[in-house]
């Protein structure tokens, strides 16, 4: 393999495109830190610049237009190997379309090179205005009339604290300067200011670029941060499979079911219908049975209506569909507005439902409790204690010892519970 | 109590997709918050080797564009909102033949929709994700079963046949919690991925006797290794459309096709003597199935069909549809959308499509239409 960094001295660009002065001025830069082109991975915009993947000795990856600062950011996640070099070009119009890309490899201060090839409009399109067109430069959009400023990326990455940031002026010989961009550690970016002479120049005779950097308030410069950096990202691959973290729910207790029964429970948001739900579901489980359970609550979880639908059956496959429902415990006026179709549609089974609560037309039988007596955050749990003594389907034995195994278990007031349940003997 | 060599979780599809792929080998998981894909974020930040929450859709793609350019294997879980923002850069990963797993957790639209609403909505979207009509590899899940072993599945054929794969499921299967047993799943061994290791000069496109390149990482200190998006050749060039380009191109959907038997995923339960059969996929196969029990307990003779590998089509499907006077698919959409990719706009009179949009099929919608008949 050759050890330069380009295979060619014809490079594709139009003659006086200063694209040419970069890829040498990297190539120079790669030589002095006596890189090996393998050792590096050349990730290309789309654009003028882009071109250059074919004249180079390098890894190339060739992506899409503004995406390529995001692309070598995954690289660099994926080899995180610091032998290793990524080196964005990417264009002024591919930074518009990517900022956020840039800003974003920038804030996890990943270890790679952005090389902005700043000429000011998009070259390869037709000489369009680009977000870091600045107010008195033509382009084939905006003649003489531009007023929109420009994006100071140096200014909005150095926000970041990066290790290296850098503008220049593209003339003659600035491999030292790219040299030090590429040779640091952590995220590093070189704005290199240049003309397109097929747009920009023809455009803008006569154009300083000194003055035009003044007159948009940028300069020339270097920013380094003082202590360099780079955030490290590690693979781990020995992360214990979830199962470990999943109860595996063993079988001690009796039901008493011969067919699938389903539920539904339904009170507000954060009064534990959902918990409530999954003791529920893991105490059948350890009774024998199957369990389907689901939630339904608005986008806001915190607010508003909270309903589970819960079926437990006898079969070793439950089922999935509710279908005739055998119990509905309603603790809530949240609740209530939520189910009115479900609880009209009850034909044999038992609404309990809060005292509070006006009596909705159903022909199932209704029983009114006053579940919220205990605290509106254990209403759901207290009616599901109920429900189930009422109708004996799984004991309440079980239901307690799955609580208590629970890790949020000792907040459930269980003492109080029995002695309300027991009241009722 | 008898004591059984059960060993029964309550547990969700997301739990189970999520340990499946971890398994299967997958390096990363690049995800960012979208209902009802939530869940599957939540489980691979702790149990994916590397997890990382990006800024965004397009981001997301593009990182792990980078993974899979670096040898790794990376997954995401989205439903379409986002999964419309990453198209651009999932024909770029096609486009370098780059193996990941996108999963697709189907909600109610059109747009943002209802995000806690289940659909069958975006097999229209699927089939004509790619810019010029190429087929993208799609699994759909129909149990938890599916959850375990199809994921499996969508990893080994990503790495096999280099490409991205879309695992497909919906709201219902990834949030619904149920008992399982989890001794009954078959053991998922890491995946292996045989990287090229020749001495010859590499060429990354130059496809081995099954149409597939054979893969290197970038980085590699012996061979230079190019990924494209733009048109290229077999080493990786840009070229406007010369033949070899063209080959290389139309290539991409030759790997798939004449390497789908090796990934052909269904469940046929055949009835003697049946002139009926029931196609369903993912979700929707819930009804299906039940509905099926029903209908013969009550002396009708169907037969079923859940389609797994759902895109591109597996020629047998046709051959096995063809054999039945009617034919039924039920499907969670407004009328039809696999069915169309089947049969076309105007569906054969003896096809019965079964829709439902906001609200999951159930089976006696199946069992009412089936009767009819
Ligand atoms: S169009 Fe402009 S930017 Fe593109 S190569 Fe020519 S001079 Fe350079």
């Amino acid at each position: 393999m050759n050890n330069k960094m380009l295979n060619t001295y014809k490079l594709p660009y139009c003659k006086g495109c200063g694209h040419h002065l970069i890829a040498r001025n990297t190539e120079t830069a790669f030589e002095k830190l006596g890189i090996d082109p393998l050792n590096t991975i050349l990730v290309t915009d789309i654009g003028c610049q882009g071109m250059l993947d074919r004249y180079s000795n390098t890894h190339t990856v060739h992506g899409l237009h503004g995406r390529s600062a995001a692309l070598g950011a995954g690289i660099s996640f994926g080899l995180s190997d610091p032998k290793k070099k990524i080196i964005i070009f990417i264009g002024d119009g591919g930074s518009t379309i990517g900022l956020q890309h840039i800003l974003e490899a920038a804030r996890l201060n990943l270890d790679m090179t952005v090389i902005i090839h700043n000429n000011m409009l998009y070259g390869m399109t037709g000489g369009q205005s680009s977000g870091f067109t600045p107010c008195s430069f033509n382009t084939t959009t905006i003649k003489n009339e531009n007023q929109i400023p420009n994006y100071d990326i140096c200014k909005l990455v150095r926000s970041l604290n990066v290790n290296y940031v850098r503008r220049i002026i593209a003339r003659g010989d600035f491999s030292e300067e790219l040299k030090e961009a590429i040779g640091s550690v952590g995220f590093s970016l070189v704005e290199v200011v240049e003309l397109c002479p097929s747009y920009g120049l023809k455009l803008n005779p006569g154009m300083k670029m000194d003055k035009l950097l003044e007159e948009s308030g940028q300069e020339e410069g270097v920013w380094r941060h003082e202590k360099e950096s780079k955030t490290e990202y590690k693979y781990k691959y020995n992360n214990p499979s979830l199962f470990e973290q999943t109860k595996q729910i063993e079988q001690e207790f009796k039901h008493n079911l011969k067919k699938p029964f389903s539920i539904i429970m339904a009170g507000s948001a954060g009064e534990g219908v959902q918990i409530a739900a999954t003791f529920f579901a893991n105490a059948s489980i350890a009774s024998g049975l199957s369990a389907n359970q689901k939630g339904r609550y608005p986008v806001t979880v915190g607010v508003g209506f909270s309903t589970a639908e819960i079926i437990v059956s006898p079969e070793e496959e439950c089922k999935y569909d509710l279908g005739e429902l055998d119990v509905i415990i309603i603790t809530s006026i949240d609740g209530l507005k939520n189910n009115r179709k479900y609880i009209k549609e009850m034909k044999n089974g038992i609404l309990f439902i809060d005292k509070s609560l006006e009596l909705p037309e159903t022909s199932a039988q209704i029983i009114s409790h006053d579940f919220r007596q205990i605290g509106a955050k254990s209403a759901a749990i207290y009616a599901l204690f109920y429900a189930i003594k009422h109708t004996g389907i799984i004991t309440q034995e079980a239901l307690t010892k799955t609580i208590k195994q629970h890790r949020i278990g000792s907040k459930i007031p269980l003492e109080k519970i029995e002695e309300e349940l027991s009241k009722k003997d | 109590m008898t004591k059984t060599n059960k060993k029964v979780i309550l547990t969700n599809g997301s739990l189970l997709i999520i340990e499946a792929l971890a398994k299967a080998g997958s390096d990363a998981f690049i995800g960012y918050p979208i209902t009802p894909a939530n869940h599957l974020y939540y489980y691979a930040m702790q149990r994916f080797p590397f997890a990382l929450p990006a800024q965004d859709e397009i981001t997301t793609l593009q990182w792990m564009s980078g993974f899979s350019v670096a040898g790794k294997l990376p997954v995401t879980a989205t439903s379409f909102p986002g999964f419309a923002l990453m198209v651009e850069s999932i024909n770029m990963a096609y486009m370098m033949e780059l193996p990941m797993v996108i999963i697709l957790v189907q909600r109610l639209g059109p747009s943002t929709g209802t995000a806690t609403c289940g659909a069958q909505g975006d097999i229209l979207t699927l089939r004509g994700l790619i810019s010029g009509g190429y087929p993208v590899p799609t699994l759909t899940i129909s149990d938890f079963d599916d959850c375990w072993n199809l994921s499996e599945k969508a990893a080994s054929m990503a790495i096999k046949l280099r490409t991205p794969v879309i695992l497909l499921t919906s709201k219902e299967m990834v949030m619904t919690s149920r008992s399982f047993d989890i001794n009954n799943l078959a053991e998922i061994n890491s995946i292996e991925r045989n990287h090229y290791n020749k001495e010859e000069t590499y060429q990354p496109y130059k496809p081995l006797e099954n149409g597939v390149p054979s893969f290197l990482p970038v980085g590699h200190s012996k061979h230079q290794v190019r990924f494209n998006a733009s048109t290229h050749n077999e080493l990786g060039l840009l070229q406007h459309s010369t033949k070899e380009a063209m080959a290389n191109t139309s290539r991409l959907q030759s790997k798939i096709k004449d390497n789908l038997s090796d990934f052909a995923y269904y469940e046929l339960d055949e009835m003697e003597n049946a002139d009926k059969i029931i196609l369903s996929f993912g979700i929707s196969s819930i009804a299906a199935r039940e509905a099926t029990i029903k209908l013969r307990e009550s002396g009708i003779k169907v037969s079923l069909l859940i389609v797994k590998t759902l895109l591109p089509i597996l020629p047998k499907y046709y051959e096995i549809l063809e054999k039945y006077k009617h034919v039924i698919i039920a499907e969670e959409n407004l009328d039809g959308q696999y069915s169309k990719i089947l049969y076309g706009e105007k569906v054969p009179e003896n096809i019965i499509n079964i829709n439902s949009i906001g609200k999951m099929i159930n089976a006696r919608q199946i069992i009412e239409e089936v009767s009819k008949i």
